[in-house]
């Protein structure tokens, strides 16, 4: 056992061990970035759908598979922030006598400002948990306001929230701001997971690479569109 | 021929001392020099006129030994693709040019003397593993190990690293895996790695991070300086290579732990 546990970490304080679990995490998280942007793109379907599929989440195993999933992403972002920021921090420490003329031939802006991007979807979720999940600041926990009755039981109105959340253009606005930075992180991130997972070859890399980005722009119009119809078209209104 | 006048901005330090750019004019320059002869031309100069000349490495001039280096206006061995800087000539820079000569950078090859720098990590690494035990004694016969066309170049193509270095001077985390995945991919590649191929991807990667290299970061900037055009995709195996080593040794029975980075 002792031996199975010193292969492992080791495994996690080498570079490549930290590098792959970083791929294996972000992978889960690419995973989830698409289901939730398809349940969301459900508020085009009416109260009815949507308020449905917020009930079903909730209600999963009796409530608990909400829960199992909702740690399984919070350790899933744990370990690739928590990975990124050592890994950075020794890149940095790599490199201390900084070149006096600089030059990147091939290197896109998405890769060099992966960890900024990264940190500023981080202030994002905090943002967006408090907003449409925990609800502080506003009235969305309010159940005389937000209550939608489905199939003759009262449940939350998410549509409700949703279309009320977005009508203030503040909010609106950072959303924006926030996918056109998972754009970018995206746009890196997905084709490098195939690459620090040993699954690239010269036949397929240029494939990752078309997808990673593909992905990343079906990523952030499915998710703008909810905002900017609701502040521009006046869906719900 | 013409002749060339160039400013130079060079890098001056000594060992453990903090270092800085030194302007140098550099007026009537063969354009069919080497970058080396030019750097030669100034050094005579200098020493002419009393100065210190500029130290920098180089050995065999003919861009196969790997021991030239320098960053050239942030460029490893300079602009032109799949050239060492003894094979880069002064024909590719215009009169009045600014050229930025400075060295590897990073922390892991430290400065000896203003554009020499120790890349004796790459050393150690080899000796953790960048190897196949062999027995001594009259040579083998030939082609008694069958190896297919695709595979023996493949590994030759990992095997043109000639490890100057310039994959570590043109990441932008100074990180030595172009280097080492073609190091270890060659070997792992063949069927004599084979028997090692455990031992070797851990004793190399440790190596590697004990060095104090940066990570890679997937941005094929060493792909893209590299003199001999070794391919990123060697990255990828010694990304695969390393994960199956480590189930290996964590899980596997009877094979050897590697004590290569101890």
């Amino acid at each position: 056992m002792s031996a199975v546990f010193d292969s492992l970490s080791r495994f996690y304080a080498s570079s490549i061990g930290k590098k792959i679990l970083v791929a294996l995490t972000g992978a889960a998280l690419v995973v989830f970035v698409l289901g939730h942007m398809i349940g969301n793109l459900l508020v085009f379907a009416g109260p009815e759908a949507i308020n449905e599929y917020g009930h079903m989440l909730q209600s999963s195993l009796h409530g608990a598979g909400v829960w199992i999933a909702r740690l399984g992403l919070l350790a899933a972002v744990g370990i690739h922030i928590l990975a990124t920021v050592q890994l950075t921090a020794s890149n940095r420490a790599a490199r201390q006598d900084r070149y006096g003329k600089n030059a990147t031939q091939v290197a896109s802006k998405a890769s060099r400002t992966m960890i900024w991007s990264g940190l500023t979807i981080l202030a994002f979720i905090v943002y967006h948990l408090l907003h449409f999940t925990v609800r502080v600041g506003n009235e969305y926990n309010n159940p005389a306001l937000y209550s939608y009755s489905l199939h003759g039981e009262t449940v939350h109105n998410v549509y409700k929230m949703v279309i009320d959340g977005f009508s203030w253009w503040p909010a609106s606005a950072f959303y924006v701001v926030a996918m056109v930075l998972l754009y970018t992180h995206l746009s890196h991130g997905v084709s490098s997971l195939f690459q620090t997972l040993g699954l690239a070859t010269h036949r397929t890399w240029p494939l990752f690479q078309k997808l990673g980005h593909a992905y990343a722009l079906l990523i952030v119009i499915g998710n703008c569109s909810i905002p900017i119809a609701i502040l521009f078209f006046g869906l719900g209104k | 021929m013409s002749l060339l006048n160039l400013q130079l901005k060079v890098w001056r330090q000594n060992k453990g001392q903090t270092g800085r750019f030194q302007d140098i004019e550099a007026r009537d320059i063969p354009d069919h020099a080497s970058f080396l002869e030019m750097m030669d031309i100034v050094n005579e100069r200098l020493i002419q006129k009393g100065e210190e000349p500029v130290a920098f490495d180089h050995d065999c001039r003919e861009g196969i030994c790997g021991m030239c280096s320098m960053t050239i206006n942030g460029m490893p061995h300079g602009p032109e693709k799949a050239t060492t800087t003894c094979q880069l000539h002064m024909r590719k820079f215009r009169t009045g040019d600014t050229i930025w000569i400075e060295p590897f950078r990073a922390r892991a090859f430290p400065v000896i003397k203003d554009l020499m720098v120790d890349r004796s990590a790459f050393d150690r690494i080899q000796q953790a593993g960048g190897f196949v035990t062999v027995r001594t004694g009259s040579a083998p016969d030939a082609n008694s190990i069958l190896i297919g066309k695709d595979i023996a170049d493949a590994a030759m193509d990992a095997a043109a690293c000639i490890g100057c270095g310039a994959c570590v001077a043109a990441c932008k985390n100074a990180s030595a895996m172009l280097f080492v995945s073609a190091k270890a991919g060659q070997l792992n590649s063949l069927p004599q790695g084979q028997p090692e191929k455990t031992k070797r991807t851990l004793g190399m990667v440790r190596q590697m991070d004990k060095e104090g290299f940066g990570n890679c970061t997937n941005q094929y900037e060493c792909e893209a300086a590299c003199p001999k055009e070794i391919s990123v995709r060697w990255i990828t195996k010694l990304n695969r290579d390393y994960a199956v080593a480590t189930v290996h040794e964590a899980f596997g029975g009877g094979v050897e732990r590697s004590e290569g980075g101890e």
